[in-house]
């Protein structure tokens, strides 16, 4: 099995539609044990949730802008296992002022910022005592080396994720973690839904992408997690590896 | 399979569960939101925790036609599997 053995922290499960859960899942069903997070009102909605996993994993509390939560990860995580081999970080977060670019103030750019760029690095930073060599760390973007029709600040703050992505790397690569992220083409889970003018995106991607695109399916993402998070990409770091259909790859 | 009154008791329990609400305030007409005043978050736990124990798939598409508990009893008694 891919995953034999693998401990993991797979962060961002809220719904069975969230990319997190169908990574828990083939993370489970490739021979992983895996731990989720989960913060404050949304602990109740992960833990019913989580019990439709093919074994129910625990759950610690993370806000992953919280230090104090930062700070307590590592024993957090040993309640359960003894070390970590992999992460997931699928976290993402912006107001819904930020999807507004001419008008947004900056405590809202602010906040995706630090909720869904800067936390990849305050997660993997807090993670590190329990990794050694062979780990790896993956989060989840949506390609922001473009302006899209929708998507604003929080493009912007994808930009940023990717940026610390490639900062990661250097600076974990001498322990010899691995940091690389997935560009997914959209999905339809709570986070999408809630970004105005998410359909637009929905209906193009399909007749763009050669492979075409089916919105309902975070299957193609969560594999491609799950292949970063195992022993199968040892020598890729700050890595940006597209699945999308191959939408990004043509002109028109 | 449960009949309106169980499931209407039933959802009352998970009501008061997430809210601390009265489950006797849980009633037919009510609407979740402008009598209940269960915001979102909410109302996403109780969607997730009357799929479980009604064993029926409740669709984020149909949630936002569930206005009224009664919306959400006959949804649930007419998919129960
Ligand atoms: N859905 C898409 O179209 C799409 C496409 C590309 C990339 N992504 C990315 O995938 C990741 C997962 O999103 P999703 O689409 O599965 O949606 P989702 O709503 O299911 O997941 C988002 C998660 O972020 C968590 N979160 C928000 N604020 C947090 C905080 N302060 N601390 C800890 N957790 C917090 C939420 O609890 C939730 O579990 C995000 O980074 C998102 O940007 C999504």
């Amino acid at each position: 099995m891919l995953l034999e053995g693998k401990k993991l922290l797979v962060t961002g499960v809220l719904m069975d539609s969230s990319i997190a859960f169908h990574v828990a899942k083939i993370a489970q069903e490739q021979g992983a044990e895996v731990v989720l997070t989960s913060f404050g009102r949304t602990m109740k909605i992960t833990s019913a949730i989580a019990r439709r996993l093919p074994q129910t994993p625990p759950i610690i509390e993370l806000d992953v802008t919280s230090p104090d939560d930062l700070a307590a990860l590592p024993d957090r995580v040993r309640e359960h296992v003894p070390h970590l081999d992999g992460v997931l970080h699928s976290i993402g977060f912006a107001p819904p002022g930020a999807f507004n670019f001419m008008e947004a103030g900056w405590e809202d750019v602010a906040t995706a910022v630090h909720v869904s760029a800067y936390s990849l690095a305050a997660l993997a930073k807090a993670a590190l005592p329990l990794m050694s060599a062979g780990g790896s760390v993956v989060g989840l973007t949506f390609d922001a080396r473009f302006a899209w029709p929708v998507y604003d600040w929080m493009g912007v703050a994808k930009a940023a994720f990717e940026s610390t992505n490639r900062y990661l790397a250097r600076d974990l690569g001498p322990k010899g973690i691995r940091c690389n992220i997935v560009a997914a083409g959209p999905i339809r889970t709570t986070a999408a839904k809630s970004i105005p003018g998410f359909e637009r995106f929905e209906q193009e991607w399909g007749t763009r992408a050669p492979l075409g695109w089916d919105v309902g399916d975070a299957l193609p993402t969560a594999r491609a997690c799950a292949a970063l998070l195992s022993d199968w990409f040892p020598a890729t770091t700050g890595e940006m590896v597209h699945v999308d259909g191959g939408f990004h790859a043509m002109g028109v | 399979m449960a009949d309106q009154q169980e499931i209407l008791s039933g959802l009352a329990e998970i009501v008061n569960e997430e809210t601390g609400l009265d489950p006797a305030e849980v009633q037919m007409d009510k609407s979740f939101t402008d009598d209940l005043d269960i915001d979102s978050l909410s109302m996403m736990t109780i969607v997730v925790n009357a799929e479980e124990k009604f064993g029926v798939r409740i669709p984020d598409d149909e949630v936002k036609n569930l206005t009224t508990v009664g919306d959400a009893v006959t949804f649930i008694q007419n998919n129960q599997g």
